[in-house]
């Protein structure tokens, strides 16, 4: 069911060109964001249009497309972005993460190790790491020109003179090869360990912020810290409830109206090739579910 | 206009371009690897693989130079018809192809800006073997790779200029290689 009357991969060739051109100085300076002319996508700013124009850029017909948000293959952004590309660009879709060449992600690195023939693209919200600290994009182009990245340690050390810890969970700053910080786009930073020496090439597409950045494989990613307050990558103190693992990232769901609550994992093919393996958690259908 | 201007171009752009950016990808990503490429026929003595490149990545969009004995009517012909980029001098090329010898001096190239680093020139150097013994460090590069450079000393001082600097890539034949400036080489 290709939709014909649309170029491969639905963009027209010169954006794919201008699109192809932005990752590869972004390859070529690991870390630094690339500004690139983003297009209007059939879907709205901050549905994945950033990760999707990459993806468009980055997908031959032999590939197999897999989409993730927040870890689930089955949720509504998800589902529709591996339509999209089934319709455009004709290439075989799944769920299974080691199956995948290209995989398009929303928040979650797979909790299975990637390999060196598979491409992460990150959908990328706010690619600039301070852009809280500092509203002026000519101003945060000089911080990193000059590598003026003191700003943030303050942040991190706010953090602490308030909460006693770092704790900032999510979207955690990296430092890319010793020279750009790095918004890792919204992952929990229990991923963050994951980004660097990856096996794969990890690509991340801003669209409403036009701007491409990129890890090439076997990069040093570093999460900002201090020597008394280490980078910690921190999850829930549980196992997941219904397959067991113990080194997942887990989600918690509230599963009914006395405020019954349920931890699972949130990468939904881990998950479920774990149950298929023969894995059962504490809440496994027949088990009392932990209130 | 003749048969070979009008030939040689890919038969099917949309989609061998994708398979031809994944190969230049792959190469920009893992300095060091070899891949081989093809589509592209251009006349000679451009290479298939630098042929390939120039289709999948400029347009009218991206000065291209021409140094040296790639600068003939025939290939001149060919990059206008095939992709529609304007021709122009070494200090406003984004892209430049040729030998590494016609290509000299590097200083002529565009490196960036410290704001814009992106804003650089990628060099397209044609060359006769790229089997070598140069070590490549750094981003992409798992342990070290190995690489045929022309010379050490050119590509260290393109690295020392980091972020700043060029990027390479190497042709021969169908065979394609690159060396962004991230790398270390020895």
């Amino acid at each position: 069911m290709s939709e014909s009357a649309y170029n491969f991969a639905y963009l027209d060739e010169q954006t794919k060109r201008m699109i192809r051109r932005a990752i590869l100085k972004g390859l070529a300076i690991p870390g630094y964001q690339v500004p690139f002319a983003s297009r209007e996508m059939p879907m709205p700013y901050g549905w994945g249009t950033g990760g999707v124009q990459v993806s468009a850029a980055v997908l031959t017909p032999e590939d197999t497309f897999k989409v993730i948000d927040q870890g689930a293959d089955d949720t509504t952004n998800a589902v529709s972005i591996r339509t999209f590309f089934e319709r455009t660009a004709d290439v075989e879709t799944t769920t299974e993460t080691s199956a995948a060449s290209v995989i398009q992600t929303r928040h979650r690195i797979p909790e299975e190790p990637l390999t060196e023939d598979q491409i992460l693209v990150y959908q990328v919200p706010i690619p600039e790491p301070l852009r809280f600290l500092e509203p002026r994009e000519s101003e945060t182009r000089k911080m990193h020109s000059l590598e003026e990245y003191g700003l943030m340690h303050v942040k991190l050390y706010e953090d602490i003179s308030r909460h006693g810890h770092i704790a900032t969970s999510y979207a955690y700053p990296v430092k890319v090869e010793g020279r750009y910080v790095m918004d890792p786009s919204p992952i929990p930073k229990f991923d963050n360990p994951k980004l660097g020496q990856m096996a794969a090439v990890q690509l991340f597409g801003a669209g409403r912020e036009q701007r491409i950045y990129a890890l090439p494989p076997y990069t040093d990613v570093v999460s900002l810290d201090f020597d008394d307050h280490p980078f910690e990558a921190s999850k829930a103190d549980q196992v997941c409830g219904l397959c067991g693992a113990e080194d997942s990232y887990l989600d918690e769901v509230i599963i009914d109206d006395q405020g019954g609550r349920l931890f699972c994992c949130s990468d939904t093919d881990y998950c479920t090739s774990r149950r298929a393996a023969g894995h059962q958690g504490p809440a496994f259908p027949g088990s009392e579910v932990a209130a | 206009m003749d048969a070979q201007t009008l030939g040689g171009g890919f038969t099917e752009p949309a989609i061998q371009s994708a398979h031809a950016f994944r190969s230049v990808m792959e190469v920009m990503a893992r300095p060091g690897t070899i891949q081989d490429i093809s589509g592209a026929e251009p006349p000679s003595p451009l290479s298939r693989a630098a042929g390939c490149i120039l289709l999948t990545l400029c347009d009218a969009d991206t000065p291209v130079y021409l140094a040296g004995e790639t600068d003939t009517a025939e290939i001149r012909a060919w990059i206008a018809f095939h992709t529609g980029a304007p021709l122009m001098g070494p200090s406003h090329a984004m892209f430049a192809v040729g030998t590494w010898e016609a290509l000299a001096p590097l200083s002529a190239y565009q490196i960036g800006t410290s704001e814009y680093p992106d804003r650089s020139a990628t060099l397209i150097v044609e060359s006769s073997s790229l089997d070598g013994e140069a070590t490549l460090k750094g981003p992409g590069i798992k342990d070290q790779a190995s690489l045929n450079l022309p010379e050490l000393a050119a590509f260290q001082a393109n690295q020392a200029k980091f972020p700043l600097g060029l990027d390479f890539y190497f042709t021969c034949g169908d065979q394609l290689a690159a060396l962004p400036r991230s790398t270390e080489v020895s």
